[in-house]
């Protein structure tokens, strides 16, 4: 969507700075900076929401549906709050269903983490195991941020991600302590879901300026304390710490692997094919 | 925690029930914040989700509309708030006994910011019986956890510690 930089209303932002009638350049940029953060967390969110729908009516057992489903719902509350977000933010009249539903696979900022199929589900508890670790860490630390509505978002999610995490850590015990069989396919997921954990703590997306004004958390300062929440739960199911080596990446320039896009696919055809459809 | 006025619309709008657990109000479950109304008949309500996704919002918001403008207000607006983000210890002594003769056991007080609690033992809310286990952390909604009680044999819905 492109809006003349005159007309388009001053960017909101929570931080107290003033915004006037005249164009801005700093804090065009600045907004744009915070645009992108705030949608890279939210598509983590959002993504991985929808592959935790997938296993609504499919998982084990039925406590297992509720569970996911559940987990997924927590998701994609988080979503919703930081899309609406980045949508002022941006202030080019887009809201959360704009930006969910009528983005194409380019503009989508997620990991590759999030975004890969997960129909099987020792697969599915690793990345979850993974994937909540990652998210208590930096909600733990956004918690503090500067923006007060990312402060807001991270203080409520912290404590639904304190869950996720613990549920995904008995399913890791249980199956990688378990049988033969379950230990192998435990051990195979995890190694599968590891190539994809580095990408979560790059930086190089991330400008520094917003680091610096205590508004975003550099990523890479997350990477050991996530480490030290998973490393244990890994030795203590039996399993061993995988060392592959790490995936490409690119996610969060928009870049995806293939399935990211039948994933759109499903979770955009409804609004796309009747634009406007409510019920 | 702050205490708020009692104003007539804050009483209107403290009617509310939670639409999953209908025998609690919005204000018993301390999802109601704020409620502010000026001379003109215009009140402005602040409500916060107990999670993130919680469906019932919605709801919740029409029924505040339809209260309040039942009450002849002449406008209202509701507005979602996070921050300060909802606690289980916000629930009142009467929403916790309210719960308890509905069927679902009542969360655990802990300490704020501690870890998530996790109770050696939920008490069964039909028969009292501390023998119970829990049968998943996830239950009907995202706020409840299921239960089973060993002595009397019914499963039941836990209120989680958030």
């Amino acid at each position: 969507m492109i809006t003349p930089p005159d007309s388009s209303p001053p960017p909101l932002r929570s931080s107290g700075e003033q915004s006037r009638g005249a164009p801005d350049p700093a804090a065009d940029r600045q907004a744009k900076q915070l645009f992108d953060y705030t949608l890279a967390l939210a598509d983590d969110a959002l993504v991985s929401a929808q592959r935790m729908g997938w296993w609504i009516s499919r998982a084990p057992q039925l406590e297992e549906d509720l569970a996911l489903a559940n987990i997924g719902l927590d998701q994609l509350g988080q979503a919703r709050t930081l899309l609406a977000y980045a949508g002022q933010v941006e202030g080019a009249g887009r809201g959360e269903d704009d930006l969910a539903y009528l983005r194409d696979e380019r503009d989508f900022r997620n990991v590759h983490l999030v975004e890969r199929d997960q129909s099987d589900f020792g697969v599915a508890m690793a990345r979850l195991l993974l994937f909540s670790a990652w998210q208590a860490e930096l909600y733990g630390a956004l918690r503090t941020s500067t923006d007060t509505t990312l402060a807001g978002v991270a203080g409520k999610a912290v404590k639904e991600v304190a869950y996720h995490l613990d549920h995904a850590r008995q399913w890791v015990l249980r199956l990688g302590d378990g049988t033969e069989e379950s230990h192998e396919r435990m051990q195979a997921a995890l190694d599968a879901e590891w190539r994809y954990l580095l990408e979560l703590f790059d930086n190089d997306w991330l400008d520094g300026d917003l680091v610096e004004a205590g508004v975003a958390i550099d990523p890479a300062r997350l990477c050991d304390a996530v480490l030290a929440r998973i490393e244990p739960v890994v030795t203590e199911a039996t399993l061993v710490v995988p060392e592959v080596a790490p995936a490409i990446g690119g996610g969060r320039r928009g870049l995806h692997t293939e399935q990211m896009g039948y994933l759109l696919a499903e979770m955009q055809h409804l609004t796309r094919s009747h634009p406007g459809a409510t019920w | 925690m702050v205490t708020p006025t009692r104003t007539r619309a804050w009483d209107v709008a403290a009617t509310v029930l939670d639409p999953e657990l209908p025998v609690v109000t919005i204000e018993d479950l301390g999802i109601l914040r704020d409620v502010a109304e000026d001379d003109q008949g215009r009140v402005h309500v602040q409500i916060t989700p107990t999670y993130s996704g919680c469906p019932a919002m919605e709801t919740i918001r029409v029924d505040l509309v339809d209260a309040l403008l039942g009450a002849g207000y002449q406008h209202v607006a509701v507005e979602f708030v996070l921050s300060p983000a909802w606690t289980t210890d916000w629930l009142t002594d009467e929403a916790r006994a309210k719960l308890e003769a509905y069927g679902v056991a009542p969360p655990a007080t802990h300490v704020a910011d501690g870890p998530v609690a996790v109770p050696l033992s939920v008490r069964c809310p039909q028969c009292g019986s501390l023998d119970t286990r829990e049968s998943s952390r996830f239950g009907s909604t995202a706020c409840k956890s299921l239960w089973v009680c060993q002595a009397c044999r019914e499963p039941f819905d836990h209120f989680k510690s958030l």
